[in-house]
């Protein structure tokens, strides 16, 4: 049996991860890994951190803590540039896992089809970690380096996610395909943002989960974007070209065939509905 | 670590590792065994709790993170003897509880939603229960019962002679809703040891154990093969392949290599690759092919070939009828492994009590469990007792053993209770699969659209063990035709073993498999000949007097015309609706299809009696001794309606004991369909039986009336009134028993397999995007002849938990060993995936039934794939040759068909 710490404050975390500590936050991808055995690490539980959890307004944007629940993401009071992500929230598992399951955890979980992503990516969010002797933000897309596997060092922990805010409009979306309605891991998955301006696309980020190690924007597209005219022809402009960052693979859930042929259809349908 | 927590409104104090799961410890420390675990990986939902509010799965949740938080349980709803919470009463009055595995889960999901909204859309409450699974009821039942919380039907309670026809609340119902029924988990004594089972990781592999003495000294037992007095076991007497524990060799991933017996603590924490095996791989036969492949190395040393069994049915002269036929369709059909997902995983615990040994487990088969420990313990069958517990679902995979020989063993040899808890994916490895399927298939029919001649041949992949695949491959050519009049008839079938999991007994032993392959042909002919397919199916369908393929005359109850009849409007309106819709183009697509079937009830040219009992005691207590075990399906309600009717009191006057080999009689398995119509025909001999003898001490006729007050039974003749004091009349005891007659086929397949046959047809709504390749079912519509409807809400939840299984079979269930070995790589249907399903009952009565009832449980998944799959070609042209229908399947099948059309 390990130890089990739970402390109230982030020094007292940050302190104790001067030794390795498994970090549990909303535990819904940490008990699945665990089925029929023995829990023998070292314990960081870190959700009793009132600090690591909540959304708040900056200066800059907003700050999302770390321990934030995907519930509680859908039910603060957010721009319209966060309906991706909320959509995205609504996607994570059944409800009991929308209610325990945690931001930073889906990303520090780092699966190629976590749900929350592809959104974020197309929030351009920034992943704030925090360690004894300092602290450092870097792109989300610079913190996944590949599947189960982050920049996160020894000593350090995620304590929230940034995004900036727009200077003009800004509005997401997000989509799923999965074999069925709920609790279903994603067989593909995009999300976008535009800011529009003047009815016209002033900049885009799009990104496409579950269709390589680490979901992936996709400047090309983004690119091309740029400009046009938002209405439901937005879709249109998508080409097969723009999916060259996509790496997709064979696995129970679909063929790589098959993802890359989605990844467009569901791309078309994204900026469709992002236009409408 | 100390922490205080509210639990159900009162403060909780709890010590222990902080790691520990909110499931584990409300369950094992605070005796709330209410909340169920079926993955311990918030996959399913069975544990669903509310954390200060918010339903949460109490398996991801740490006893760290609950001090000072308030959890809620199922047990807080009611408490014994207080009026049963609107939400429990709404449950029960719809029928939303089957085997109550999920109804803790559920309800506590449903409780988030109804304290917000109390009126929620169907929208809602999809959303509120989608986190949850339900392997029983299809979903609508628990669905309506949510969104008529506040306003819950009232319950019936039928007089004397009323109970056969009536919706009643099943018997066990309110054991269910509260949380108090005990499943094989549940009851477990405080002192049992446990078992953790050491498997296989390789699929074919020779293996040696080296040193097990320092595990033995850091547990009580370290069992192997050499501990196992007999180790064979198998559904047949002649063939008992399957060892316990592998003896130096295994045939498929997940076999029981070494069982650690100790405390739980201790057996948990041994790894794996502490337990010292040495293993030898060895290439692994994976599928049909390979098992009958010349050079094949044999999977069962004394079987060449691989060939498990093989047989058929021959009528006519199929082969002169194909060259007359106006049209001929052909095609080849695959299916998968599919398995049964119950959500409460196999468990049980046993102990030795003098020189009898006691079982508690879940199980469908308490008599062929008592059989086959004292077979393989080498006791006399009167040393072994199966006591068993509630089951959370089996749908046929709790008909082969699991826990049973382990604990048995163990606590026969340690003299202490000892319990064995399977995890998902060992539940999931360990136990038995549907048969994957190659069924090849030629139909033909003359000008007119009569079917002349049918020719199918099915293989299939018995896996490992034998189980019940000769049940399977006997079962399957006398259902291959279809449930059509055709003169000319080959069925053949062959089974063949291959390092694939046991293929057993899954609903509808292959039935489905088959259903898939002629119902796809009848849709080919009838579009060759431009005729309606279900005119089609109409014109061809068995019908009373007909004679069967095997020979068999219908007599009686061959209602399939009638279900088609009753299809018929509901086909011609999604007809026109479709067609419409599909006219403006777009993406997504919709179509009708229509899966028709048959099926025979109880076993095949086998005896399979069933006895029951019912007693009135000198102090009045009229009890229904059963042995006919209810898995979730009903018969509990169904066996004590039928034999209340056939006494002649009220049902609500019985009390019911089940199962208990020391208590009840041989009731036979719970399987093939078939406990309504025997073991319910041998309740209502037993209750005539009774009846008589009640009659006779009160000198009465036949049509007197019964009131039973306590001790003094009233019997009143006409005008007379006798009455009798039954503390001096003494003990009556009823019994009735019944065994369906059927004759053995002979070489040919000729002969009576089944003592009748239920009927069915179903209809299937889907909408296709074919862009994406996904299908989404929008309406089931469900005709089933049940001969008659002995309780028409469980009907309809047999019919619904039936279709929502034949969905997943269609599109999106298939097991792979060490791939999907869980619930959320391996998926089943959640609330959100199956549509409103209407429930059209046909009653045409089958004489030797009880009341005229025939079986349900099977026939209603075997029209359900074959009518979506119809649906699909509907909506797209796409003739499915393979299940499941997975999104990328169908896309690369519309890709096809589109570049042959270009």
């Amino acid at each position: 049996m390990g130890d089990y710490l739970r402390p109230r404050g982030l020094d007292e975390a940050l302190q104790a991860l001067t030794r390795p500590f498994t970090v549990l936050a909303g535990g819904t991808d940490f008990y699945p890994a665990r089925v029929g055995r023995a829990v023998t690490e070292d314990l960081l539980d870190i959700a009793g951190i009132a600090t690591l959890r909540g959304i708040s307004e900056t200066s800059a944007g907003w700050r999302v803590g770390a321990t934030t629940t995907w519930s509680e993401l859908v039910e603060a009071d957010l721009p319209p540039m966060f309906d991706g992500l909320k959509q995205a929230a609504r996607e994570v598992g059944g409800r009991q896992i929308q209610n325990t399951g945690t931001i930073a955890g889906n990303i520090c979980n780092a699966s190629p089809a976590a749900d929350g992503v592809p959104a974020l990516l197309a929030l351009d969010a920034e992943v704030e970690l925090a360690r004894r002797d300092g602290a450092r933000r870097l792109p989300l897309a610079s913190f996944i380096t590949g599947v189960r596997t982050t920049a996160r060092q020894p000593g350090e922990l995620v304590v929230a996610l940034h995004v900036r805010r727009p200077r003009g409009e800004a509005r997401s979306a997000f989509l799923k395909l999965g074999a069925r309605r709920y609790l279903v891991i994603s067989i593909a998955m995009a999300s976008t943002l535009i800011e529009v301006e003047d009815g016209k696309v002033k900049a885009a980020r799009v990104a496409v989960g579950a269709c390589s190690p680490v979901a992936q924007r996709l400047p090309a597209l983004e690119h091309a974007l740029v400009g046009a005219t938002i209405d439901a022809d937005l879709g249109e402009r998508v080409a097969l070209s723009h999916l060259a960052p996509l790496s997709p693979i064979d696995d129970v859930r679909g063929s790589a065939g098959y993802r890359s042929e989605v990844a467009l259809v569901l791309l078309r349908r994204l900026l469709s509905k992002v236009a409408a | 670590m100390k922490l205080e927590f509210t639990l159900n409104g009162s403060t909780a104090s709890w010590d222990g590792a902080p790691v520990t799961r909110l499931a584990t410890a409300l369950r094992d420390d605070l005796g709330l065994t209410g909340t169920k675990i079926g993955c311990d990986a918030g996959d399913c939902g069975a544990c669903t709790v509310l954390l200060d509010g918010r339903q949460v799965c109490s398996c991801l949740v740490a006893m760290g993170q609950v001090a000072g938080r308030s959890v809620e349980t199922v047990e807080s709803l009611s408490t014994e003897g207080e009026v049963l919470a609107a939400l429990q009463q709404s449950f029960l009055d719809h029928g939303a509880a089957q085997c109550g595995i999920c109804t803790p889960g559920m309800l506590m999901a449903a409780l988030e939603l109804v304290r917000r909204n109390s009126k929620p859309s169907r929208a809602e409450v999809e959303d509120f229960l989608g986190g949850v699974l339900c392997r029983c009821t299809g979903y609508g039942k628990i669905v309506d019962a949510v969104m008529d919380v506040v306003a819950p039907a009232p319950a019936t309670a039928p007089a004397a002679g009323e109970a056969v026809g009536s919706r009643i609340v099943r018997v066990d119902g309110p054991a269910k809703v509260t949380g108090r029924d005990v499943f094989g988990a549940d009851g477990i004594p405080a002192d049992a040891l446990w078992i953790r089972v050491v498997r296989s990781p390789h699929a074919r592999a020779r293996f040696e154990l080296g040193d097990l003495e320092p595990l033995r000294r850091r547990l009580a037992a370290v069992l192997t093969a050499a501990d196992v007095p007999s180790n064979g076991y198998g559904i047949y007497p002649d063939i008992k392949d399957q060892p316990v524990l592998a003896d130096g060799q295994v045939r498929y991933r997940g076999e029981a290599v070494v069982a650690l017996v100790g405390e739980r603590v201790d057996v948990l924490a041994i790894r794996d690759d502490e337990v010292p095996i040495t293993w030898r791989p060895e290439p692994p036969l994976f599928g049909v092919d390979a098992a009958r492949a010349e050079d094949a190395p044999r999977v069962q040393a004394d079987r060449p070939g691989n060939l498990l069994l093989k047989g058929g049915v021959k009528r006519g002269d199929p082969a002169a009828a194909f060259d007359t036929c106006a049209a001929v369709a052909e095609g080849t059909f695959e299916t998968a492994f599919v398995e049964h997902a119950y959500i409460e995983p196999e468990a049980g615990w046993a102990r030795r009590v003098g020189d009898r040994i006691e079982i508690h487990a879940t199980t469908q088969t308490p008599y062929m469990d008592r059989d086959e420990i004292a077979n393989l313990m080498r006791l006399t069958p009167e040393a072994v007792r199966i006591v068993p517990t509630a089951c959370g679902g089996g749908f046929g995979g709790k008909l082969d053993l699991s826990v049973q020989p382990l604990i048995a063993i163990a606590a026969w040899t340690l003299g202490r209770p000892v319990a064995l808890v399977y995890t998902r994916p060992e539940s999931m490895a360990a136990s038995t699969k549907r048969h994957p399927a190659r069924v090849k298939a030629r139909f033909g029919c003359d000008a007119d659209g009569k079917l002349l001649a049918c020719d199918v041949t099915a293989l299939f992949d018995t896996g490992a063990y034998a189980s019940w695949g000769p049940t399977v491959a006997n079962r399957v050519p006398v259902h291959a035709m279809g449930p059509y009049a055709i003169p000319n008839v080959r069925t053949w079938g062959e089974a063949f073993f291959t390092n694939g999991p046991p293929a057993g007994a899954f609903r509808g032993f292959g039935v489905p498999q088959a259903a898939i392959a002629h119902e796809a042909m009848l849709d080919e002919l009838a579009d060759k000949l431009g005729i309606d397919r279900l005119e089609f199916r109409h014109r061809n369908a068995l019908r009373a007097g007909d004679t069967t393929a095997t020979g068999q005359t219908l007599a009686h109850s061959a209602g399939l015309a009638q279900c088609l009849d009753a299809l018929r409007p509901h086909w011609r309106k999604a007809h026109e609706e479709f067609a419409a819709f599909n006219e403006s183009g777009g993406e997504r697509r919709r179509g009708v299809g229509i899966g028709c079937m048959w099926y025979g009830i109880g076993n095949t040219s086998m005896s399979n009696p069933s006895r029951m009992r019912v007693g009135l005691s000198p102090g009045g207590t009229l009890t229904l001794y059963s042995g006919a075990l209810d898995i979730g399906q009903g018969s509990n309600t169904i066996m004590l309606q039928i034999a209340a009717d056939a006494v002649g009191l009220p049902a609500e006057q019985f009390d019911l004991v089940t199962g208990d080999t020391d208590l009840t009689a041989d009731a036979g398995k719970t399987s093939a369909s078939r406990q309504t119509f025997v073991s319910g025909k041998a309740a209502e001999k037993a209750g005539q039986d009774l009846r008589q003898q009640i009659l006779r001490l009160a000198n009465a006729g036949p049509d007197a009336v019964l009131s039973l007050d306590g001790a003094t039974l009233s019997v009143r003749d006409g005008a007379e009134v006798r009455t009798i004091d039954l503390a001096t009349a003494g003990p009556l005891m009823g019994e009735g028993t019944f065994d369906p007659p059927t004759t053995p086929l002979d070489a040919d397949g000729q002969g009576v397999p089944y003592a009748t046959y239920a009927f069915a047809a179903q209809l299937a709504e889907v909408e296709v995007d074919v862009e994406l390749g996904t299908v989404k079912v929008l309406r089931i519509v469900a005709a089933h002849d049940v001969g008659r409807a002995i309780n028409p809400t469980l009907v309809e939840g047999q019919i619904q938990g039936g279709v929502a299984q034949g969905l997943g079979l269609a599109l999106m269930e298939e097991y792979l060993p060490g791939r999907t070995e869980n619930l959320h790589d391996y998926l089943i249907p959640t609330v959100g995936d199956v549509p409103e399903i209407e429930c059209l009952l046909i009653e045409d009565r089958e004489p030797l039934g009880p009341s005229g009832a025939k079986g349900i449980g099977e026939p209603a998944l075997v029209p359900t794939a074959p009518a979506i799959l119809g649906a699909v070609h509907h909506a797209t042209g796409v003739r499915v040759r393979r299940v499941p229908l997975l999104p990328h399947r169908l896309r690369e099948a519309i890709v096809a068909l589109e570049r042959n059309r270009a």
